[in-house]
C-alpha cells in the first residue's frame, strides 16, 4: 500500500494515513510513551519491536486490530569458556526486522549483533548460531560509541530466499547462501573506512555499514550508506564502487532503493560524522536516477532555514510504487512525497524522535 | 510462603499481580512466579537469567545482593518487591 505509513519513535508508534492527494494525517497512536526500535509490515500483519530499557526488548504483532506480544529473540546461555567475548549474550534491542520471502520466515537483526530467525511468523525465534559463533565476531565493534555492534540491515534475495546479506555497524557485510547455516565476510573490495588506523582502512570487517538497500527487481544492485561515504555494488555486495557524486555531503545514515529501477536511490545526507546535522541547516534528499553518476538535491516542501534534523538508518522508506516516499528525523519531523521526492508535505503534529519509518505492505 | 510483588508500571504490558510462592531463594521464588506467568520473565530477567540492569529487587525493603544468580535466601514470611526507577527524557 502507498497510503499508510508507520512511524516508530522514542515514545510510541504513529500511524499516518493519506487523506487525499498531498494531504496526510496522523490516524492512530500505539504504545504511546514506549520506544519503538524496529517495524515490519508484511502479509497483512504489523510487527513492532519495543525497546523498553528497564524491562528489556519485546516484540508485538498486530493482526486485524488486535495487538499481542510474541516470543522475543533470546540468546542461549553463555558458555563458561566464552569469557573473552567482548559482547553480551543478552538482547539489547531489535534493530532490523525483515520478511524472509518464505512462508512463515522472518529475520531480526539485533544489538549486540545476533541475527535471529523465525519460521513461525514471529511466534518464536532462534539465534543464527553459525554467525554468532564465528571467531571473527569478537572483532565486531560497537555502534555510536556504544559497546554493542548492531545488525543494521538484513537483505533477503526475493529470487533465492536463502541468500542473505547482513550489514553490521561495525563489521562489514556478511553473506549466507544457505539461510544462515554458514557465513562469510562478503565485501571484498572498494570500501574503506577513514577513521580506522591506516593498516586497517580497507579491512572488510572494519566497515561501518550504516544501512544497505537493494533493488527488489534487481537484487544484485545494493546501495550502502557507509560511515564515510556512499557505495554501490552490482554483484550483491561482493565488490563496491564509491559513489562520489553524492551531494551536498557524503555522510549520512539511510538509503532507500527504488523497487524496480536499479539506477534510482535516495539518501538524506548530513555534514559529517562529528557534525551530524544537515548542511547549511537545510533538510534535503539526494536522489540519483543514473546509478550514482549524478544527484538531484531535493528540497521543495522541506525546511530550509535552521533545520537540524538527522535521519537515522531505518527512518526512510519508499513504497512499492517507487514514487511515494517518507522519512522521519530525530527532531520528530516527518515528510512525505508522492512524486519521487520532487516535493514533500508534512502531516500536522510534532512527533518524538523517530527511529523507523515503513509503508504498510 | 514468600510474597512476590511487581511494580504497577508493568501493567501496561501484561498482568503481574502479587503472588505467594514457594522457594528458598530469590531465584526460586521468581521461578515459581514465571512458571505460571512465563511472559513476565523477560521483563525482569536478562537472557542469562540475571536481573535486568535497571530493575531493582528488594527483600523486606533491602536490595538483593546477588543480582546474577539470585541466590539470596528467602524465608516464608519474606516480601520480595520488583520495581525500578523510571528514567529518561
Amino acid at each position: 500500500m502507498t497510503d499508510r505509513i508507520y512511524v516508530g519513535t522514542r515514545k510510541g508508534l504513529f500511524e499516518i494515513a493519506r487523506q487525499k492527494k498531498g494531504v496526510w494525517a496522523i490516524a492512530d497512536v500505539h504504545f504511546l510513551g514506549d520506544p519503538v526500535s524496529a517495524l515490519l509490515s508484511t502479509d497483512g500483519a504489523l510487527y513492532a519491536a519495543l525497546d523498553l530499557g528497564h524491562f528489556g526488548s519485546h516484540l508485538w504483532k498486530r493482526e486485524g486490530n488486535a495487538w499481542r506480544e510474541l516470543g522475543v529473540p533470546t540468546f542461549p546461555p553463555k558458555p563458561d569458556d566464552a569469557t573473552d567475548d567482548p559482547h553480551p549474550w543478552s538482547l539489547g534491542k531489535i534493530w532490523s526486522l525483515e520478511s524472509g520471502f518464505v512462508s512463515g520466515r522472518l529475520w531480526a537483526g539485533t544489538m549486540p549483533g545476533g541475527l535471529f530467525r523465525s519460521d513461525d511468523v514471529g511466534e518464536s525465534w532462534k539465534l543464527v548460531e553459525a554467525l554468532w559463533m564465528m571467531p571473527e565476531r569478537k572483532q565486531w565493534m560497537g555502534v555510536a560509541g556504544g559497546e554493542q555492534p548492531g545488525i543494521s540491515a538484513v537483505l533477503v534475495d526475493p529470487r533465492k530466499p536463502d541468500e542473505i546479506r547482513v550489514g553490521v555497524s561495525t563489521a562489514g557485510v556478511w553473506a549466507s547462501h544457505d539461510a544462515g547455516k554458514s557465513w562469510r565476510i562478503m565485501n571484498r573490495g572498494g570500501m574503506y573506512n577513514e577513521y580506522m588506523p591506516p593498516e586497517r582502512r580497507e579491512d572488510p570487517i572494519a566497515m561501518d555499514i550504516h544501512r544497505l538497500a537493494r533493488c527488489a527487481a534487481h537484487p544484485d544492485t545494493v546501495w550502502c550508506q557507509h560511515h564515510n561515504g556512499v557505495f554501490r555494488s552490482e554483484d550483491s555486495g561482493l565488490s563496491w564502487t564509491e559513489v562520489t557524486a553524492i551531494k551536498p555531503s557524503k555522510f549520512g545514515f539511510t538509503v532507500a532503493a527504488h523497487p524496480r529501477d536499479r539506477n534510482t536511490a535516495w539518501f538524506v545526507p548530513a555534514i559529517k560524522d562529528e557534525k551530524r546535522v544537515p548542511v547549511d541547516g537545510k533538510v534535503v534528499v539526494a536522489r540519483t536516477r543514473d546509478g550514482g553518476k549524478s544527484f538531484d538535491v531535493l528540497h521543495k516542501g522541506l525546511p530550509q532555514r535552521h533545520a537540524y534534523d538527522l535521519v537515522l538508518r531505518h527512518a526512510l522508506d519508499v513504497a512499492v510504487d517507487g514514487t511515494t516516499l517518507a522519512f522521519g528525523s530525530t527532531s520528530g519531523g516527518v515528510w512525505i512525497s508522492e512524486d519521487g521526492g520532487d516535493s514533500w508535505t508534512a502531516p500536522e503534529g510534532r512527533l518524538p524522535p523517530i527511529n523507523a519509518v515503513r509503508f504498510a505492505a | 510462603m514468600p510474597t512476590v510483588a511487581f511494580t504497577r508500571a508493568l501493567e501496561r504490558f501484561l498482568q503481574a499481580p502479587p503472588a505467594d510462592v514457594g522457594g528458598a531463594t530469590v531465584g526460586e521464588a521468581l521461578g515459581a512466579v514465571f512458571a505460571s506467568r512465563p511472559a513476565l520473565k523477560g521483563y525482569v530477567l536478562d537472557d542469562q537469567g540475571g536481573l535486568r540492569r535497571h530493575v531493582a529487587l528488594y527483600v523486606n525493603g533491602r536490595p538483593v545482593r546477588d543480582r546474577v544468580r539470585l541466590s539470596d535466601p528467602v524465608a516464608a514470611s519474606d516480601r520480595i518487591y520488583v520495581f525500578q526507577a523510571l528514567t529518561g527524557g
